[in-house]
């Protein structure tokens, strides 16, 4: 028996602007349980690139350790990646991102990788405005440690096991939006849908992106009384109205009546649409948000869809006013301004 | 519409085949199919169009009448849930066993192969198609243009040459011959003509202990197999081998023995077969034909003379008339006679030829010229009488509304030539039927017979191959033989020829454990690969050297792991289904969409891969739980398995589809069973 997907595809498979399939964008075979949430992940964020014509070459995929973390193989095959240690994977982003400016970081994380021993590292992150998009692939446990609860599962979610769980949960959104992420979205694996265009958002936008991402993991937190299983997600999902992503120059094909729906102008020039719902909502209110997401979880329901979106903040690079070449390709006269300037400088000492 | 869309190649000519929808199918069957009676595809694409049209009124027609009554129309509703009960679904995905007229079952035999089980596939062959040596080396192969393959990489599997291996590579296998009972049942039956349908009806009855005598006129059986069939593609021990071993299985043989009359012979036997094949060549009539008489011979007789070795020279210079199989063993014919200028003419473009793109390449390769657009004028005749050469008249195709027309231009040549070939087909002749004795003939002299029975007018006279409808091929032939066999065992145990046995079907599970399947999914990317061929300047100095020298085995197991395995079906339980999408993603021929139902068309239209192909099925489940349906496109799945190995939920699984078409052989085992 072969394990490996056989390298012929569908003859009519679409083609991107740049001739490439959906196949193109695929990594090695998932060596992840099979059911597993983060592999639908991985076909959204291959999806996504897909459609916004990404050359994999100018994206790197960084990650810490994790099922989630182990995610990354099994994307973007062409594409530069990092495995960091545990919980250290947003310093190299911060590293990389100062460095080279041009590459696009897609952070691959898990909610132990995030919520615990890399939470310290998660929050500065944020904080820094570093320009790239993060991914908590959240189970609610440590999956590949065999089922540990991670600081996201709920206080009423027991583990496999029926053991109980004796601390409450962190909300990874209102923690973001509270430290200035700049654009902050829940979503489920399962809800296609909804994901690609999500991260289609997110990657267009310049700054510090977060998706947590609801990924039931099916070997151990997939049971009847966990509150991160398919069934109860499907069971309590609260959609935010239907999300589009609407490139550059293009016109919304959605047809939503007038005033039924709210735009996002993201900073190439892309818009996300995003269906009006009751909520009486407005995704670029900080407030606003917090308030949601507090209400929703207070009623047992689990919010999802683009949740705050701030489209004029300052990415790290900015704040910092590095120069906007990689360093790698910087030239000698560029690092080097010469005698000349070192004795004006000099002649300012003495 | 354009494209080959609704396209399909059978015998080299293109074929309209419009899926019929599900709820008109217990109606009009899977799907309705027509030729175009056209070669090329430009011109194939216009008449496509209209008889689609045709189609679509006939299925208004029907459509009228299922509202009469009251049954409710797919078309305008949500897609119900698939019954892989019906035998026929999984059949239909199984593209080559589904195309080939006795349902061989390919994939196994290639599986076999590939376990170099070489006995048992040759008798998993011989069961289906009677004679493996021979269509191994000689069948039109409907099954080739057919095979999955040719949708998802480039060309087929080399189906029909890897049958040709299981004959070359086996070992004694009469041990696994079916055992003829000492005591007869006391039926007697005549067949007439020993060709492959005669013999194969001999086959197919002598095991159920019926008494069977084979007339035929030739001095030894085989028919057109043995007469027409040069041994340069067929050698003559590849032939006795498998023609001999019915008439050792017990049946009488007479040869030497026309029958002049059936009358004479009809009340000696409880049921006639007529296999007489379709044995008059057609004449051209045009001036000079009766004065050159000595040097034009008719295609079929003179190849007929040959095999029995009367005729063993030709002119060095020689013109074959006729674009169509025929022709073409006639030119490559002459050549090994000792012909040094042999030229093939045709009234027709080439495109539009009827020889099978193979054959005609084989001509081309030996340095046959073809002139195409030439129409035969005149015999030329020299002073003292004799045949000297031919004129022709160029001629243009035009083409008005799909129908082709062949203009004359006036543009005359002239072709010398020592001797002329007729190959411009074949017609049925039965003088020896009377007309009086309840057989019905049609207005083209065509005895009437029914497409299911193969029952004529008269009950106890059946027909089947050439005999039947005219000039097929040796496999159509066979898939006659076992349908007639079916009806005169039923007849002759009074039993309704129309309740006909049906298929033998299971569907077993691959499953062994965790990551374990019972097949090898490992397929092979490579190209086709091509068969070895003689040495050319050898083979055109020998009239009986094989020129195809057959895969050897490490080709053939190379080529045997192109196969995809279409008859490992992927099954679907949707109460077991998390909808985690892991198939979805792993599927690399994006086959799986889950989505919400509707209507057949809009379905097709908003799967991952829109499924513009009509021939092949949708494999739709039932509701799940977000409400969805699975939804699989059965066009290009390559049975990997990847969907049953990533399911966490085993809502997946693959089946191995076990489709064994009825015949008496297997009838047979049944009974055998049932008494045990
Ligand atoms: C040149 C040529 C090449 C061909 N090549 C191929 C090929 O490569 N592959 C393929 O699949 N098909 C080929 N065919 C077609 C194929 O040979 C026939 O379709 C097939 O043999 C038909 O089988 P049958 O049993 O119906 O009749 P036949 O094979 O025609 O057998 C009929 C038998 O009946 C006998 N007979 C006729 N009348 C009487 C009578 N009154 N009394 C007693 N005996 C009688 C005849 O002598 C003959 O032996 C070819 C045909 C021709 C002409
Ligand atoms: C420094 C360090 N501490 C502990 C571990 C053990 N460890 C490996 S993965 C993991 C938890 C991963 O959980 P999460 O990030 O949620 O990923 P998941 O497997 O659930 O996707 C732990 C604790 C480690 N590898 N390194
Ligand atoms: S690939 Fe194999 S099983 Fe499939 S249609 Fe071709 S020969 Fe048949
Ligand atoms: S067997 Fe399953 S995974 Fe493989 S091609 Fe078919 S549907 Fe796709
Ligand atoms: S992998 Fe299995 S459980 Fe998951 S969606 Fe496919 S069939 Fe359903
Ligand atoms: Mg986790």
């Amino acid at each position: 028996m072969s394990y490996f997907k056989p390298i012929n595809k569908h003859p009519n498979l679409e083609k991107n602007k740049l001739g490439l399939t959906r196949r193109d964008y695929e990594g090695g075979v998932s060596t992840l349980c099979a059911g597993c949430g983060h592999d639908s992940i991985s076909a959204c964020i291959i999806e996504a690139c897909f459609r916004l014509n990404i050359e994999a070459y100018k994206v790197a995929k960084l990650s810490g350790i994790g099922c989630s973390s182990k995610a990354p193989a099994y994307f973007l095959n062409a594409s530069h990646g990092f495995n960091s240690v545990h919980g250290r994977m947003p310093s190299i982003a911060t590293g990389a991102n100062c460095a080279n400016e041009d590459l696009l970081y897609l952070g691959v994380s898990g909610d132990g990788d995030s919520a615990s021993i890399g939470i310290g590292q998660f929050i500065h992150a944020i904080r820094r405005q570093v320009n790239m998009v993060y991914f908590v692939e959240n189970n609610g446990t440590y999956g590949l440690t065999k089922g540990q609860f991670s600081a996201t599962n709920d206080l009423e979610s027991k583990n496999k096991y029926g053991e109980d769980n004796l601390f409450p949960p962190i909300d990874l959104t209102s923690m973001a939006i509270q430290m200035g992420a700049s654009y902050v979205a829940r979503s489920f694996s399962g809800d296609r849908d909804q994901l690609v265009p999500l991260i289609m958002g997110a990657i267009q936008h310049k700054g510090f992106a977060l998706l947590d991402i609801i990924s039931p993991c099916v070997t151990f937190n997939n049971h009847d009384s966990s509150t991160k299983s398919y069934d109860y997600i499907r069971n309590h999902n609260e959609a935010m109205g239907k999300t589009d992503f609407v490139p550059l120059g293009e016109e919304i094909k959605t047809n939503y009546d007038e005033g039924s729906s709210v735009e996002v102008k993201l900073h190439d020039g892309s818009r996300l649409s995003l269906e009006k719902t009751d909520h009486n909502f407005d995704p670029t209110d900080a407030g606003n948000s917090l308030e949601l997401i507090r209400k929703k979880n207070k009623e047992g329901k689990i919010i999802t869809g683009l949740l705050y979106v701030d489209n004029k903040c300052k990415p790290l690079t900015e704040i910092m006013d590095l120069p906007d070449k990689p360093l790698n390709t910087l030239e000698q006269e560029e690092l080097c301004p010469g005698s000349e300037v070192l004795e004006e400088i000099n002649k300012g000492l003495s | 519409m354009s494209g080959k869309k609704y396209l399909f190649k059978r015998n080299n000519v293109w074929w309209v085949k419009l899926a019929v929808p599900l709820s008109l199918r217990s109606e009009l069957g899977y799907d309705l199919r027509r030729t175009t009676g056209e070669k090329d595809l430009d011109k194939a694409i216009p008449i496509r169009d209209k008889i689609i049209e045709e189609f679509k009124t006939e299925f208004q027609i029907r459509k009228v009448n299922a509202d009469d009554k009251g049954i409710v129309l797919r078309g305008t509703e949500h897609m119900q849930k698939t019954d892989i009960s019906d035998p026929q679904y999984f059949h239909k995905v199984v593209d080559c066993q589904y195309a080939c007229p006795a349902h061989t079952n390919v994939p196994e035999y290639i599986r076999l192969i590939a376990q170099k089980k070489y006995d048992d596939a040759y008798m998993l062959n011989w069961e289906s198609n009677v004679f493996p040596g021979i269509l191994g080396r000689t069948c039109d192969r409907p099954c080739e243009p057919a095979c999955r393959r040719g949708r998802t990489h480039d060309k087929p599997v080399a189906i029909c040459r890897l049958k040709r291996v299981t004959y070359d590579y086996k070992n004694d296998i009469d041990p696994y011959l079916p055992e003829i009972p000492k005591v007869k049942n006391g039926k007697k039956i005549g067949l007439i003509g020993a060709g492959p349908a005669s013999l194969t009806v001999a086959r197919d009855l002598l095991p159920l202990g019926y008494e069977v005598t084979i007339f035929e006129k030739d001095n030894k059986p085989g028919g057109l197999m043995r007469t027409n069939i040069p041994s340069f593609r067929l050698p003559e021990e590849v032939l006795d081998e498998e023609v001999y071993r019915i008439i050792k299985m017990g049946a009488v043989l007479k040869t030497n023995s026309y029958i002049d009359s059936l009358e004479n012979v009809i009340d000696s036997f409880d049921a006639v077969f007529v296999g007489t094949g379709a044995p008059k060549g057609k004449d051209l009539e045009i001036p000079g034909r009766k004065e050159a008489n000595e040097n034009i011979h008719i295609g079929i007789d003179w190849l007929t003379s040959i095999a029995f070795e009367h005729t063993k020279s030709i002119g060095k210079k020689v013109i074959v008339i006729g674009g169509g199989n025929t022709a073409m063993d006639c030119c490559r014919t002459a050549i090994r006679l000792g012909a040094d200028d042999v030229k093939v003419t045709v009234r027709s473009p080439k495109s539009d030829m009827k020889a099978s793109d193979w054959e005609l390449e084989e001509a081309i390769d030996e340095g046959i010229p073809i002139l195409d657009n030439t129409s035969p004028k005149e015999f030329l005749l020299d002073d003292e009488g004799k045949l000297k050469g031919m004129k022709f008249e160029k001629m243009e195709a035009q083409y008005t509304d799909g129908k082709r027309k062949l203009i004359p231009t006036g543009e005359e040549i002239i072709i010398e030539c020592d001797d002329v070939l007729l190959a411009i087909g074949q017609d049925n002749a039965f003088p020896w039927i009377e007309k009086n004795i309840g057989i019905d003939f049609n207005e083209w002299d065509c005895p009437i017979v029914d497409k299911t029975t193969m029952q004529s007018s008269h009950p106890k006279v059946f027909f089947g191959g050439d005999a039947a409808w005219g000039p097929e091929n040796i496999i159509w032939a066979v898939a006659h033989g076992h349908q007639a066999a079916i009806s005169i065992d039923n007849f002759c145990s009074e039993v309704d020829l129309f309740n006909r046995p049906p298929p033998l079907t299971n569907l077993v599970s691959q499953k062994m454990g965790i990551h374990e399947w019972s097949y090898d999914n490992g397929i092979s990317q490579e190209a086709r690969l091509e068969v070895p061929h003689a040495d050319l300047k050898q083979a055109l100095n020998d009239l009986k050297m094989e020129v195809e020298l057959g895969f050897d085995e490490k080709l053939a197991l190379e080529e045997a792991q192109r196969c995809l395995n279409c008859d490992m079906q992927t099954v679907f339980q949707e109460k077991l289904c998390i909808e985690c999408d892991a198939c979805v993603d792993i599927c690399p021929t994006d086959c799986i969409t889950f989505t919400t139902n509707d209507t057949e068309e809009k379905v097709r239209e908003k799967l991952r891969v829109p499924a513009l192909n009509l021939d092949q099925d949708l494999y739709v489940s039932g509701k799940l739980a977000t409400g969805r349906v699975m939804v699989k496109d059965e066009d290009m799945c390559v049975h990997c398995g990847l969907c049953a190995e990533r399911c966490p939920t085993g809502a997946w699984d693959i089946q191995k589809n076990n489709y064994i078409e009825a015949h008496n052989l297997n009838k047979g085992r049944v009974k055998a069973k049932e008494v045990a």
